[in-house]
C-alpha cells in the first residue's frame, strides 16, 4: 500500500498550497459553516466529502470568491488572500472546473480559454496567438484538442479538458474539481486521471469532490469529510477505509420516519399473473445497456445508483423520451412499443420526471388546469371541455393527495414544492397508469412533505400500481422499496431485496462498488 | 515521482470527433453570400433589359440599403448578446426630427450633437431597465417603440421639419463625394468599425460570451450588465445615425423616418448568420443581409410589380432565405 502512494509522503512535506482556516458562513442566520478547517499542500489530490448540506459546496465557493466568509482566513501559498470574488480568487491562482460547465458554446475552445485575457495587440484580438498559446496548454496535458473547434460541437469530455485548460492558461496552481466524472465515459474518467497525475508532478494540487469512493481511492492522497458544517476528519487515504469514509459521510442518519415499513399487500412479484412492468435486455439512450428487471403489482422497485450511472436515462427510456434501441418492454405482460410519451402513457406507464418545475407543471397555470392536462380528453361535451365535470374530478383529486390549497384556480408556482410535487403526482394518476416511474420524487421538499409523498407512494403500491422509484438518496430508497436495483455505468450490478440490506452503509458500498 | 495513476500517457487518448463539421458549419455560414449572388444573377439575367445593372440603379441599391444597413449593424451587436431592440425605427424617426428642429434653431453643430443625444439617451433608458432591473428587452424596446415616435409625433405636430442647412444636407446623407454616394461612405465606415469590433476586440468577445451563455461568461469575470447596456446604447445611436441620414437625404424630419425599419434590420442580421438566440453574430453577414433586401426591393420594384405584391414575394424570400440558413 504504502508504495502506491509514495505521493502522500511527498506531499506531507511539500509547502501548503491553500490553507483555509476557522472558516465561518451562515446563510440567514442558518449556519452551513462552523470553524471549518482546509488545507492543501502543494502537489496534492485532496478528496472533500460530505453529504448533501455538509457544506462541501459553500466552503469551495467561499474559496472560489462567490460566497464571503464571515470568518476565518485564507491562506495561498503561505500568503493571506483575500478573496471577495472570482476574479480574487482567479488572480490568486485558484481555478475551477466547474459541474455546470463554464464555457460559452458558441465560441471556440481557444476564445473560451482567453474570454476576458484575450492577447491584444493595439487593442485588437490576436486570435492566432491565442490559438498557438492554447496548443502550447494542450500540449502541456498531453491531450489532443483543437482550439479552433467550437465548444458547443465538442463533447462533454473536451468542455472539461478546455476548463482545465482555460484554468492553467490563467496560471492557477490550485484547481478545483467537482464531480469532474459525472458526465463522462469510463474511458474519459480513465484520461482524466492521468492528466490529474501529471499535473500534480507539475506541482498542480487539486481540490477533487466526488461521491464515487472508488475514484478518491484512486486518485487521491488524502480526504477532508464534512459533516453539518463542520470539519469530520482529515485523513490520508492510506490510513482509512471505504467503509470508513462512507460511515463519516453518512454518518447516523435520521431514523424513525425514514424507516421501511413491510405493507400488508406487498406481494413481491407474484408467481401468478405477469409482472406490470418488465424490461428485457432493455438498451436505450446514451447509457442504458442490458438492462432487465421486473416489477410485481404492488411492488415498489428502488433504482440506486452514481450519478451517470443511467438513472434517470433509464426512466427518459421508459417514458419514450428516449429512444429504446433494442430489448423489450412489457406492461401486464404485453410487449409495448414506447418511442414517444404519448405511447408510454397509453401503455399505463406514468412518469414523474426530476425537475417537476421544467418537465412536470406549468407554473402559471391554476392547480386544476395543470391537473386536468393528461385528462382533458376525457370531460367532453361536443367539441367543448364539459367544465363542471373537469372540476369536481380535479376536486377529488386534491382531496385524495392531500394538497394543501384552499383554492384550485389558483397557480402553481405558489405552492410549496411538496405540494407541486403532489400535483405532479396526482397528475399523472388521473390517468390510471399501471406504472409509475418516478425520478427523484422528493427533490427539494422539506421533511414532512417528503414522508407524506413517501406515504403515497406506498399508498399507490397497496392500490396494485407498480411503482418504479429513483433515487440519488438512500434512507428514501431503503424507505419505501421492496427491492433495489444497483445500476453502474448503465447495467444491472446487482438486485437486492429489501431483507438483504442491512442498512444504508451496505446500499452505498454496494453502489460505490467498493 | 511515483503517482497513484497509471504512468502518464505519451500521447493524446481522446478520438477526434468532427467529422464533416466543417463543410456543413460553412456551408450554413456562407448561404447569404450564395444567396445574394443568386437573386443578383436572377435579376441581372430577367430585368437587364429594364436597367437593372445601369450603374445609376446599382447606387440607388447602395442607398436605399445604407440606412437599415447601419441600424442593422447596431441590431447585430444586440442579437449577438441575446437582446432585442424594436425601438430603433422609431429612435430614428425622434433623432431626424429633433435634429432638423435643432438646426433651425441653434445651427448644424447643435442638431448634429442633439441627433446624437437623442441616440445616447434612448439607449441608456433602454440598457438601464434591460440590464439594471431585468426586464426582457423585448418589452423595455417595444415600450420605448411606442415612446420614441409618440414624442416626435408630439414635439412637431405631426409637421414635417424642414432642413435648409445645405452643408447638413450634403454630408448627412444627400450628396456624393464624385461619383460615390455620401451615405455608401457612412455605410462603409460604420460596417468596417462594427465589424472589427464585434470579431476583434475584448469588447466585441464579451458581447458574443455574454449570447452564447451569460452565467458563464459572469463566472469568467465580464461584467454581463455593462455588456448588455452597452449594446443597447450602440444600437440606439446607430440608429440615431440613421434618423439623421434619412433627414439629411430627405432635407427634413420627420417622425415616420424610420418608420418600422426595426423589423427590415431584423432580417438583415438573421439572414446574416446571426444567431435569433444569441452568441453568434457576424457584421458583414449583416451588411450583405441588409444589401439583398435593397436588392430584392429594387428587383420587385423594377418588374412592376405593385407594393402588396411586393411584400408578399418579400416575406417569402426572406424565410426562405432564413430557413435554408438555419442549423438543422
Amino acid at each position: 500500500m504504502s508504495q502506491t502512494h509514495e505521493a502522500t509522503e511527498v506531499s506531507e512535506v511539500a509547502p501548503l498550497a491553500v490553507r483555509m482556516h476557522g472558516i465561518h458562513k451562515a446563510f440567514d442566520a442558518v449556519r452551513v459553516l462552523t470553524d471549518v478547517d482546509f488545507e492543501v499542500s502543494r502537489g496534492e489530490v485532496h478528496a472533500l466529502a460530505g453529504g448533501n448540506g455538509a457544506g462541501k459546496s459553500t466552503l469551495m465557493k467561499i474559496l472560489q470568491g462567490v460566497y464571503s466568509k464571515d470568518a476565518g482566513t485564507i491562506e495561498v501559498d503561505g500568503h493571506e488572500v483575500d478573496v471577495r470574488s472570482t476574479h480574487d480568487a482567479r488572480a490568486a491562482g485558484i481555478g475551477m472546473v466547474f459541474q455546470e460547465f463554464s464555457l460559452v458554446p458558441t465560441l471556440t475552445v481557444a476564445q473560451n480559454i482567453f474570454l476576458g485575457v484575450e492577447p491584444l495587440s493595439r487593442g485588437l484580438i490576436r486570435d492566432r496567438e491565442a490559438e498557438a498559446r492554447a496548443r502550447e496548454v494542450f500540449a502541456q496535458m498531453a491531450v489532443d484538442v483543437d482550439p479552433r473547434a467550437v465548444v458547443g460541437r465538442l463533447g462533454t469530455a473536451y468542455w472539461q479538458l478546455t476548463e482545465i485548460a482555460k484554468a492553467l492558461a490563467q496560471d492557477a496552481r490550485v484547481l478545483i474539481m467537482d464531480e469532474p466524472t459525472a458526465s463522462l465515459a469510463r474511458h474519459e474518467a480513465d484520461a482524466l486521471f492521468e492528466l490529474v497525475g501529471r499535473l500534480k508532478e507539475r506541482g498542480i494540487s487539486v481540490i477533487y469532490i466526488s461521491h464515487r469512493m472508488d475514484e478518491v481511492f484512486r486518485i487521491a492522497d488524502r480526504i477532508t469529510i464534512l459533516r453539518d458544517g463542520r470539519r469530520l476528519m482529515t485523513e490520508r487515504l492510506v490510513d482509512t477505509t471505504p467503509a470508513e469514509v462512507i460511515e463519516g459521510i453518512v454518518g447516523g442518519a435520521v431514523e424513525g420516519e425514514m424507516a421501511y415499513r413491510r405493507r400488508h399487500s406487498h406481494p413481491g412479484v407474484d408467481a401468478g399473473a405477469p409482472p406490470v412492468l418488465e424490461l428485457r435486455e432493455v438498451t436505450a439512450g446514451p447509457r442504458v445497456q442490458g438492462v432487465s428487471f421486473s416489477v410485481g403489482a404492488g411492488e415498489i422497485v428502488g433504482i440506486a445508483g452514481l450519478m451517470g450511472s443511467g438513472r434517470t436515462e433509464l426512466a427518459r427510456a421508459l417514458f419514450g423520451i428516449d429512444p429504446i434501441r433494442s430489448g423489450e418492454v412489457r406492461v401486464r405482460g404485453k410487449a409495448v412499443r414506447l418511442g414517444d410519451p404519448r405511447r408510454a402513457i397509453a401503455a399505463g406507464i406514468a412518469m414523474i420526471p426530476e425537475d417537476r418545475r421544467a418537465q412536470g407543471l406549468v407554473l402559471d397555470h391554476s392547480v386544476r388546469d395543470n391537473l386536468l392536462l393528461p385528462l382533458l380528453g376525457r370531460f367532453r361535451s361536443g367539441p367543448l371541455v364539459d367544465d363542471r365535470a373537469a372540476r369536481s374530478e380535479a376536486r377529488k383529486l386534491v382531496q385524495r393527495f392531500r394538497v394543501k390549497v384552499a383554492d384550485d384556480s389558483k397557480p402553481v408556482r405558489r405552492l410549496s414544492g411538496g405540494n407541486q410535487q403532489k400535483v405532479v403526482i396526482a397528475k399523472w394518476l388521473g390517468t390510471g397508469p399501471s406504472v409509475l416511474v418516478m425520478d427523484e420524487p422528493t427533490a427539494g421538499v422539506d421533511i414532512g412533505t417528503k414522508t407524506e409523498i413517501l406515504e403515497t407512494i406506498r399508498d399507490l403500491a397497496d392500490a396494485g400500481m407498480g411503482v418504479v422509484v429513483i433515487s440519488s438518496e438512500y434512507p428514501e430508497l431503503l424507505a419505501v422499496s421492496d427491492r433495489v436495483v444497483v445500476l453502474r455505468e448503465g447495467s444491472v450490478h446487482r438486485v437486492l431485496d429489501r431483507d438483504a440490506i442491512p442498512d444504508e452503509n451496505s446500499l452505498q458500498l454496494s453502489v460505490q462498488g467498493a | 515521482m511515483a503517482t497513484t495513476s497509471s504512468p502518464p500517457a505519451t500521447a493524446a487518448q481522446a478520438p477526434p470527433q468532427r467529422e464533416g463539421l466543417l463543410q456543413r458549419l460553412d456551408w450554413r455560414r456562407y448561404i447569404i453570400y450564395i444567396g445574394f449572388v443568386v437573386v443578383f444573377a436572377a435579376f441581372a439575367i430577367t430585368l437587364g433589359d429594364d436597367g437593372f445593372l445601369s450603374t445609376n440603379n446599382l447606387l440607388n441599391i447602395v442607398r436605399q440599403s445604407a440606412i437599415i444597413a447601419i441600424i442593422a449593424v447596431g441590431m447585430t451587436y444586440v442579437i449577438a448578446c441575446a437582446q432585442i431592440d424594436l425601438s430603433v425605427g422609431s429612435t430614428a424617426g425622434l433623432a431626424s426630427v429633433v435634429t432638423a428642429m435643432a438646426i433651425s434653431s441653434y445651427g448644424l453643430v447643435a442638431g448634429i450633437a442633439a441627433g446624437l443625444l437623442v441616440g445616447l439617451v434612448v439607449g441608456c433608458i433602454n440598457g438601464a431597465l434591460v440590464s439594471m432591473l431585468n426586464i426582457p428587452s423585448f418589452l423595455v424596446t417595444l415600450g420605448m417603440l411606442g415612446i420614441a415616435v409618440g414624442v416626435a409625433q408630439w414635439i412637431t405636430d405631426s409637421a414635417p421639419q424642414p432642413i435648409l442647412d445645405p452643408t447638413y444636407n450634403l454630408v448627412f446623407g444627400g450628396g456624393n463625394f464624385g461619383p460615390v454616394p455620401g451615405l455608401l461612405v457612412w455605410m462603409v465606415i460604420v460596417v468596417a468599425l462594427g465589424a472589427v469590433g464585434l470579431a476583434k476586440t475584448r469588447f466585441g468577445r464579451q458581447v458574443l460570451a455574454t449570447g452564447g451563455n451569460r452565467m458563464a461568461a459572469d463566472f469568467t469575470g465580464v461584467n454581463t450588465r455593462r455588456v448588455t447596456f452597452s449594446v443597447l446604447v450602440i444600437s440606439s445611436v446607430l440608429a440615431a445615425l440613421a434618423g439623421m441620414l434619412y433627414a439629411g437625404r430627405l432635407e427634413s424630419g420627420r417622425f415616420q423616418w424610420g418608420s418600422g425599419d426595426e423589423l427590415s434590420a431584423i432580417a438583415a442580421v438573421i439572414l446574416g448568420g446571426t444567431s435569433l438566440f444569441g452568441g453568434s453574430g457576424a457584421v458583414i453577414g449583416t451588411f450583405v443581409g441588409a444589401l439583398l433586401i435593397g436588392l430584392i426591393n429594387n428587383g420587385l420594384v423594377l418588374a412592376g410589380l405593385d407594393t402588396s405584391q411586393q411584400q408578399v414575394v418579400r416575406g417569402v424570400i426572406i424565410i426562405l432565405a432564413v430557413a435554408l440558413a438555419r442549423r438543422k
